[in-house]
């Protein structure tokens, strides 16, 4: 093993690599490492008071009101993330199995399919927002036009409706991340495999379960898991389409929400309370993080079957 | 985000400290950005009155400013003097002693303010009062005088009236009502607005005392007349938002705003040529009291651990004035707390009317001390009860049992 001497090439990485990793440090492992502490103490607004154990962990999970409030935010998440793996991988692995067959105006539509990812989700908000406005919406005007004015609603004010609005929402915004991702692993399958395929079969489908689906199993894990994550992350769009209470009566409420209200207290709510906040940023943190690994490790294992 | 925030309050506080501390200089802590010219106006005033007493004016963003100034004063380095919320709000820094009490004997003015106002800036626990205060907010009816009088119509004097007007705007292919409730604190300003009247000064009473919850008929009542008016907003209201609902007023498309007073400034400056009106919202009958719901805002308190106490309170003395609060009215647009104010905008003088025969904004006023808030549960409970997923009863009902978590006098 070479010695690292404090001279030359040694100092030279050391100065590279030490200010990354200070600043890591500090706004990324502190942060959290804060967080995990402060949600075992008692706290009076932004006095900490005494340690009391995992007294605000048992209080965020079985105490009402806060037991009803987290499994309703936690059944949206999950929601989500079931409508959202359709909507957004699903949809973008066939978008990327059009795209990749080269289908006509295959080129334009590359980059209209991936231009929505990069803009803002506060633009994006407030556009499908506008969208579903219920007296000058595209949607609704749409519908009046046409003379299924009986079709309008008021999509983002009725609890049936309003979490889909946001997941559509979301949908169309990032739609473009797993086509790119698919279209990637599709454009790396050899072409004697897709030769040899073409002498057996002329089905589509036979092509796509059979050959393309398996090969692509790779990116498929690393889509999966970043929905995950991203799924029980969810607050930018809902707090820019439905609030912070997720309006209407908790109809669109997640756990990034309910978090924020919980530690930051909203304009309505009584206090705020930073250790029952840190107790379910912890518990969101551990849940993404144990299921994540779960499910890295088990697809990996899928890949190779397929 | 958290650790972001203390380090920021404290950096804040570290400097409001290392600044001169010469006896005399005095600073006053504010979220209201945009007011620094008029308070750097009444300072001038103050100080002239006052030689060696200098005042600084320190803003900090409104959304985290309880979070800065509570971090400030926990590290034992506040300001001399700050604006503090009313209410809830107060408590958060009252109650760890970081300000000082104040009594009729240092602030001799406090003695004529309205007890609503008092009560606004005291402490439950002690029923010390800690601030003064210097605004109210007031929920009335806000109308377009044009179209009401292009409709031959007049302030409805009773419940019937208020839906005849309503349905003749209706008619007429304007908008009666420009709200809608997917703005979740909307729903909790439509109920003060148009029903106060209907659940009446007894009701108020009897909830204040402890005697009645929101099972009350007068209560439920007031739900179902909320329901029965909410016909007349625009179609889809449960969808519209917030700034969509106040452009449909501005914009002229809808003749009456059921919300705050305080919406009056941004309805002008949205639309200068509004000619607006106000009015509290009828009862049953013409002879039912006309009520409006009104909270407080905040108030100037000062600090226990100050330096400079004398010069504070000086100052405090000056804010409770009447000298203070014609200025604050008149240059400020708002419904000053100083009582025999006077206000040259008519429109001000109307509401300032109207505050004398009024119930407090009972969610904010009395039921914002746990979790979870009664702000909470109404916008809630309003919300399903418009999107028809309730009923005035289950409504009354789930807002008693989950205020019961932590209001004692409902728990039996």
């Amino acid at each position: 093993m070479p010695r690292l001497r404090l001279t030359g090439r040694g100092l030279w990485i050391s100065a590279l690599i030490v200010p990354p990793i200070a600043f890591v440090a500090l706004f990324v492992v502190y942060p959290i490492v804060s967080a995990f502490a402060y949600a075992f103490f008692d706290w009076q607004g932004l006095l900490r008071g005494e340690f009391i154990g995992f007294d605000n962990f048992y209080h965020v999970l079985f105490i009402e009101p806060y037991a009803t409030w987290t499994r309703n935010a936690f059944s949206h998440n999950i929601m989500v993330f079931f409508a959202l793996m359709v909507l957004q991988n699903g949809v973008g692995f066939f978008l990327a199995y059009f795209l990749w067959r080269e289908l006509p105006g295959a080129r334009f539509h590359r980059i209209a399919v991936f231009l929505p990812v990069v803009l803002s989700t506060i633009i994006i908000g407030y556009m499908f927002k506008l969208f579903m406005h219920p007296l000058f919406g595209v949607i609704n005007t749409t519908l009046r036009g046409i003379g299924l004015g009986e079709l309008a609603q008021p999509w983002l004010g009725q609890s049936s409706t309003a979490l889909w609005g946001l997941i559509v929402a979301n949908a169309w915004h990032m739609v473009g991340f797993p086509t790119l991702v698919f279209l990637a692993g599709m454009q790396r399958i050899p072409s004697e495999i897709l030769d040899a395929v073409r002498m057996e079969t002329r089905s589509e489908w036979v092509k796509i379960s059979k050959i393309v689906w398996p090969l692509v199993a790779p990116s498929a894990t690393v889509v999966f898991v970043l929905l995950f994550v991203g799924a029980f992350n969810w607050f930018e769009l809902p707090y820019i389409m439905a609030g912070l209470d997720g309006s209407p009566y908790g109809s669109t409420d997640v756990l990034g929400l309910y978090f924020y209200r919980t530690a930051f207290g909203n304009v309505s709510s009584g206090q705020q309370d930073f250790g029952l906040g840190s107790a379910l940023a912890v518990l969101i943190f551990l849940f993404i993080a144990v299921i994540a690994g779960f499910i890295t490790v088990r697809l990996r294992a899928r890949e190779i079957q397929l | 985000m958290r650790a972001h925030l203390i380090r920021f309050g404290l950096a804040f506080a570290a400097a409001a400290i290392a600044g001169p501390s010469l006896a005399q200089d005095l600073t006053l802590w504010s979220w209201r950005q945009e007011d620094r010219a008029q308070y750097e106006q009444f300072i001038d005033t103050f100080e002239a009155a006052n030689p060696g007493i200098t005042v600084k004016f320190e803003t900090f963003e409104a959304a985290n400013y309880n979070t800065i100034l509570a971090t400030a004063l926990a590290g034992g380095t506040g300001p001399d003097l700050m604006m503090v919320r009313a209410y809830g709000g107060l408590e958060n820094v009252a109650v760890p002693g970081y300000l000082e009490a104040l009594t009729t004997e240092t602030v001799p003015a406090l003695a004529d303010f309205a007890a609503p106002a008092i009560a606004a800036e005291s402490v439950r626990a002690d029923g010390k009062i800690y601030a003064v205060p210097f605004a109210s907010q007031t929920m009335l009816v806000i109308y377009n005088k044009k179209i009401f009088a292009d409709l031959g119509l007049e302030e409805p004097q009773t419940w019937a009236d208020f839906l005849a007007s309503a349905q003749t705007i209706k008619d007429a292919g304007i908008f009666p009502f420009a709200n809608g409730t997917a703005t979740a604190w909307q729903n909790e300003t439509i109920v003060s607005a148009l029903t106060s009247s209907i659940m009446g000064r007894d009701f108020y009473n009897d909830l204040a005392a402890g005697n009645t919850d929101f099972n009350d008929p007068r209560y439920l009542e007031a739900l179902t007349k909320l329901k029965e008016i909410s016909a007349y907003f625009p179609d889809g209201f449960i969808g519209l938002d917030y700034p969509s609902a106040q452009q449909l007023f501005s914009s002229g498309m809808a003749a009456m705003f059921a919300g705050g007073s305080f919406e009056l400034a941004t309805f002008k400056t949205q639309n200068p040529d509004l000619d607006l009106g106000v009015f509290a919202a009828p009862g049953i009958e013409a002879a039912d009291e006309k009520l409006v719901g009104v909270f407080y805002d905040g108030g100037y308190a000062m600090n226990a651990a100050g330096s400079n106490k004398e010069a504070s309170l000086k100052f405090l003395n000056y804010l409770a004035s009447q000298e203070f609060g014609q200025a604050f009215a008149n240059t400020l647009n708002n419904i000053s707390t100083v009582p025999g104010v006077t206000f040259e905008n008519p429109l001000l003088q109307e509401v300032a009317d109207l505050n004398q025969v009024s119930i407090p904004y009972i969610m904010l006023v009395h039921f914002r001390y746990g979790e979870p808030s009664g702000s909470v549960l109404l916008q809630g409970e309003v919300q399903k009860l418009m999107g028809d997923q309730t009923t005035p009863e289950a409504a009354g009902k789930a807002l008693t049992d989950g205020l019961a978590v932590w209001y004692e006098p409902f728990q039996k």
